[in-house]
């Protein structure tokens, strides 16, 4: 657990580096981790991916795979890498507010 | 007459029939399972067939030996279920009512999901050990092989059996040396996880293998494309990574008729209940083995352990109880190693692969996470298991609930 100083406020992040408490999140705190990430300024398309991720996490308990945003966030796994460069599951979600992707056994 | 059908005579389906039809009376219900192939693949023993361990007459036995007698058994492709009217229908349009339905339709590999991977180098370069054909081709070309740089990828999670692409790199590494020529080959493990394996404990563990055996290991990598001209794999974000000789873990779905029927998610596999094994959506279809979305390994232990939770839930929803029955996610899996020695891991839902002993605590005679001659001779002797006790849905001596005894807990093990 480590706490730090983002636009003022007092954050706390889990072990992998994932927010601590998802109560934690807004969109300005999502921007702020878009900046840390390498991700940039948040396009309405960075939006539809991080709703996206949300609404299934709230529904399944577990933030969706890069083949289901794929496949039913509309948008293309190449778009996705390119939004999100480099693990496009893990730093949606962190920037989402989720914890890090159980991913699979 | 009512009727219970089972599609798929894996190794889940095959073990439900052999239980169901000691438990359910004959004159009240009619027992059916209907699948493609009439062989049965042990399908462990593939991992040992490029290294010429193991050949085919080893793995492959005809189905019927191990139906019961009672059962009708259909050897057909199966077209599409329909959960609403349950029925499901064959290749040739004959139409099959249910009363309850037993889901066991296992994964498969889909090299064709990756572009580029069935195109000019599948199976002359490009080589897959998860089916008799790809294993076979591979033993030809590793016979001849004089070495290069040989590339094992995983293409995305989950796969069934997911310690498999390790005791794959394993034994290619021991395979080598014994021939002489593992200075001429040059080994990269490429996966898409964060690590060499999923949980913490054992990543650990089999990273160092890894690095012992001189091994290069690329992670996060998540390939996109194959580049069959220049021989090279092309990660989403861009990363290349060049082989002479790959061989690969493809993507693994679930059969096409859950896709064609709608009962499947991305992966057509089936949203199954995790303590209960019902289906999420149908109250009489219940989903065992590597058909489930469950969050628990694919492998044949697994559909072992889910077995028991699977017949006494069945049978408490036939006879309108409800459903007490509750899975842990066990699973317990040897882990062949390379020189005559393995490892076993025992886990669950909740707690990672831990040291220690099993199945008699302090005593074994397997040992957990630590190599071990008596582990790989665990493994060797599973096949036997297998095809005795396992498919015939006899007990085998450990429990479908995972136990704590004889693992030393996380705080206990030295960083
Ligand atoms: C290389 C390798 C190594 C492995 N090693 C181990 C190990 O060491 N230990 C371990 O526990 N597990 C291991 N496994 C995993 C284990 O083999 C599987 O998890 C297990 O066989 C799953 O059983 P199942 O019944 O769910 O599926 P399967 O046994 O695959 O059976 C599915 C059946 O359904 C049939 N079917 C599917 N669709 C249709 C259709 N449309 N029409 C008709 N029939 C259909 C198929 O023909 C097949 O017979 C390994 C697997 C591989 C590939």
């Amino acid at each position: 657990m480590t706490t730090e100083k983002i636009a003022d406020r007092q954050i706390e992040f889990d072990e992998d580096g994932f927010l601590a408490n998802r109560e934690d999140w807004t969109e300005e705190l999502a921007q702020e981790l878009a900046y840390m990430e390498d991700v940039g300024q948040l396009t309405d398309k960075h939006w539809k991916v991080i709703r996206f991720m949300q609404a299934e996490y709230d529904e399944k308990g577990d933030a969706p795979s890069i083949r289901k945003l794929n496949k039913e966030s509309g948008v293309s796994t190449k778009e996705l890498y390119q939004l999100f460069p480099k693990g496009p599951a893990k730093k949606a979600a962190k920037i989402a507010g989720l914890p890090k992707p159980k991913g699979c056994i | 007459m009512k009727q219970l059908l089972i599609l798929g005579a894996g190794t889940a389906g095959t073990m439900m029939l052999n239980k169901l039809s000691r438990a359910l009376d004959p004159k009240d219900w009619q027992l059916t399972i209907i699948d493609k192939d009439p062989n049965h693949i042990y399908q462990p023993g593939l991992l040992f067939i490029p290294f010429g361990m193991y050949s085919v007459d080893d793995i492959i036995k005809p189905k019927s030996d191990f139906f019961p007698g009672k059962a009708k058994v259909i050897f057909s492709e199966m077209k599409v279920i329909k959960p609403v009217k349950q029925q499901v229908e064959l290749e040739n349009g004959d139409i099959l009512h249910y009363d309850f339905l037993i889901l066991a339709t296992g994964s498969e590999i889909r090299p064709d999901e990756i572009e580029g991977m069935t195109e000019d180098l599948w199976r002359k370069s490009i080589f897959d050990f998860y089916t008799i054909e790809g294993a076979v081709a591979l033993q030809n070309y590793l016979d001849k092989w004089e070495g290069g740089k040989m590339v094992i990828n995983i293409a995305e999670m989950p796969i069934k059996c997911p310690v498999a692409p390790l005791e794959f790199t394993f034994l290619a590494d021991d395979y080598f040396r014994k021939k002489g020529i593992r200075e001429k080959v040059e080994i990269s493990f490429v996966t898409p996880l964060d690590a060499a394996f999923t949980k913490p404990i054992a990543a650990r563990e089999l990273g160092g293998f890894l690095k012992n055996r001189g091994v290069k290991v690329v992670t996060d990598f998540n390939i996109g494309r194959v580049d069959n001209e220049e021989k090279k794999i092309v990660s989403w974000d861009e990363r290349e990574v060049d082989f002479d000789l790959l061989v690969t873990i493809p993507t693994n779905m679930g059969n096409d008729v859950i896709k064609r029927s709608g009962m499947g998610d991305e992966l057509n596999f089936v949203p199954t209940d995790k303590h209960t094994l019902q289906s999420k959506e149908w109250p009489n279809i219940f989903v065992i083995g590597d058909a489930t979305d469950l969050p628990s390994s694919k492998a044949g232990s697994v559909a072992h352990f889910e077995s028991e939770i699977l017949f006494e839930n069945l049978m408490a929803a036939i006879n309108g109880e409800e459903l007490s029955a509750s899975f842990d996610g066990h699973a317990n899996c040897f882990i062949e190693s390379g020189d005559g020695k393995g490892l076993l891991i025992d886990f669950n839902y909740d707690t990672e692969p831990l040291p220690g002993k099993f199945p008699i605590p302090k005593v074994g005679p397997f040992s957990l996470l630590k190599e071990t001659r008596m582990n790989h001779l665990g493994k060797l002797g599973f096949k036997w298991v297998y095809w005795n006790l396992l498919l015939k849905g006899k007990d085998l001596p450990m429990e479908s609930s995972m136990s704590m005894a004889g693992k030393v807990f996380p705080e206990e093990i030295p960083a």
